[in-house]
């Protein structure tokens, strides 16, 4: 029989097709799946009723020759996409009793095309993390486990650690995400999964839950470069409820995997090679490198002169943002209140237990360099320098069609690692940040396992408004890669 | 730069974030050290560069003013802690 949990969206949506097995039944199985792997903490509100609902009208419809693109799939959405009447907390303790009255745009292009939701995935506090150790509901549990016997719980990279997990154990078939500085890219590649997040724009951030508005962006994880592309494509869109959302028409996804590399020219772009990369990591680079080469394109080395400077512009401007969008929360409209004496101890008291350590830590950050005499010296200075970094990603693109480098610093580290300096963690996401200052698509894709037996992530890097180009050329090194590793933990009733 | 433990609490103030003693000790040198990070940004030269606000390359759409969309008071007041006669209730503001 066919395994109901182990198949492609792809495979599933052909399935589907040909009358081999129903939604119900594809839904059925994750349902059984997630109960199985409760341990995980992947999701943080469950939806199973709903989602056998979705399957039954799914099959009606497929039955009726009206099935969508995603008909009949079920998905695991990040928390962070406001679900009418379903619970969306961003795993904060600030929002943990909120129920949308409305539907994001996003989530909703997902219902249209007839997707299934399996539930709200969990990940970091407002989107706040590199480990998915910082939710209000608890860490996510990567289902991955290192060979070196000590059997660690390991982080599943953040902020979209749950829709990773979810995806990577077998109890999604794909998931949605958002990327603010990595935070698809990087739980991509800690998970063995391809994680694309598109073009600044090219997705609506209506009903997301805001972070840092000028950065936040949602994209998609498959199991594959075709399935994050297909999941990508319904979520695509312009939406003029979004004014940064472009109107632009959006490209077959898909599609662009029928093309090849042959001619293609890759930038590396040598500031890449930090110091006190380990070895594999450049290894894989490498790597990666030559497969691309084999693959008939063309090898260019570049220079982003501006990349070091990429962190320190992040964790200015994302904070700043941060700071200004959750200034929202003040027990009153919705969410938590803890009351006091009066109005401003009221919001003192709400917002100091609403937000975990992560987010105060940022909104301080923020406020202070927001705050009256050091505007100019932090803010505008970051915002400057952002200037510079775009324009370092024009000048190699003049040189290039796409950029090739590793998406994270490591594998997947344990829980409770790198969490005793703040800056330590940051620079998790060292390799993705770039990128999402110069608001450039991105996505990672498995780029072979650690000595420890763990993924590595691979990223490629496009022009603005060339997710075609990045999906080619991830679609290229996953055919030479041959990931075929799978997690330790999957989500399945043994038979 | 070195924060000291009165720049923290006059940001917290700002951030209306209420923090004990003991959290505004913990976050002293937290912040300093994440500042000190971000202070490397003072070595770029950026004399004649335009702040970069967003990434995309577009103007802002218009559209004509007109009503399109509202009358949603009860699914506005759906979420709040509490609420009268249709409107939010906070704290006594005016003795």
């Amino acid at each position: 029989m066919t395994d109901l949990t182990n198949m492609t969206m792809a495979e599933a949506l052909k399935g589907l097709e040909n009358k081999d097995f129903t939604s119900v039944e594809i839904t059925q199985a994750h349902i059984d799946a997630m109960a199985a792997s409760k341990g995980l903490n992947a999701y943080i509100t469950e939806t199973p009723e709903l989602a056998l609902k979705q399957a039954a009208e799914s099959d009606k419809r497929r039955a009726a020759g009206n099935a969508g693109e995603l008909d009949g799939i079920p998905i695991a959405m990040k928390d962070i996409f406001c679900t009418k009447d379903v619970r969306t907390t961003a795993a904060s303790g600030i929002l943990h009793n909120f129920v949308p009255q409305y539907e994001s745009t996003v989530s909703q292009k997902l219902l249209d095309a007839g997707a299934v939701t399996l539930g709200k995935a969990n990940m970091d506090d407002c989107a706040m993390g590199s480990s998915n150790t910082t939710s209000h509901f608890g860490n996510v549990i990567s289902p991955w486990k290192a060979n070196d016997g000590n059997n660690a719980d390991l982080v599943p990279g953040g902020s979209s650690g749950g829709s990773a997990a979810a995806v990577s154990a077998r109890i999604a078939m794909a998931a949605t995400g958002t990327d603010t500085g990595g935070s698809i890219r990087q739980p991509a590649a800690f998970c063995g999964l391809a994680g694309i997040k598109p073009t600044y724009g090219r997705c609506s951030r209506w009903g997301i839950v805001a972070f840092a508005s000028s950065l936040d962006q949602a994209g998609a994880f498959g199991r594959n470069v075709e399935d994050a592309a297909l999941l990508l494509q319904s979520m695509s869109g312009f939406d003029p409820k979004d004014s940064t959302s472009a109107d632009l028409k959006v490209p077959d996804f898909a599609g662009a995997l029928a093309g090849d590399v042959k001619g293609l020219k890759i930038g590396i772009p040598k500031e890449y090679r930090i110091d006190g990369i380990p070895e594999e990591i450049s290894k894989l680079w490498d790597d990666g490198i030559a497969m691309l080469k084999d693959a008939g394109a063309e090898i260019v080395d570049v220079s982003l002169p501006h990349t070091k400077y990429a962190l320190p512009t992040y964790y200015v401007i994302a904070p700043a943002e941060a700071s200004s969008n959750l200034a929202r929360y003040d027990g009153v409209k919705f969410g938590l209140r803890v009351d006091g004496d009066n109005l401003d101890s009221t919001y003192e008291n709400t917002r100091a237990e609403g937000f975990g350590e992560e987010v105060i830590r940022r909104i301080m950050i923020g406020t202070y360099a927001l705050s009256s005499g050091y505007y100019d010296a932090y803010y505008i200075k970051a915002q400057k320098v952002r200037r510079l970094i775009a324009n370092d990603f024009t000048e190699a693109y003049k040189k290039c069609d796409a950029l090739l480098t590793p998406t994270a610093p490591s594998a997947a580290f344990a829980i409770g690692e790198n969490e005793d300096d703040p800056v330590k963690m940051y620079l998790n996401d060292v390799f993705t940040i770039p990128a999402s200052l110069a608001g450039l698509p991105g996505m990672s894709v498995p780029g072979g396992l650690s000595a420890q037996g763990l993924p590595l992530g691979l990223q490629v890097i496009g022009r603005p408004w060339d997710e075609e180009t990045v999906l080619r050329v991830g679609n290229a090194l996953e055919k030479a890669v041959n990931f075929t590793a799978q997690p330790q933990s999957i989500g399945k009733i043994a038979a | 730069m070195s924060l000291t433990k009165k720049d923290v609490a006059k940001v917290a103030s700002l951030a209306r974030i209420k923090m004990s003693d003991e959290k505004l000790e913990a976050l002293v040198p937290q912040l300093s050290n994440i500042i000190g990070f971000v202070e490397q940004l003072a070595e770029v030269n950026t004399d004649n560069v335009e702040p970069l606000a967003s990434v995309v390359d577009i103007n802002l759409r218009l559209r004509p003013d007109e009503v399109t969309d509202g009358g949603y008071q009860k699914e506005i007041l759906a979420n709040a802690p509490e609420t009268l006669e249709g409107y939010f209730v906070v704290p006594k503001v005016v003795e």
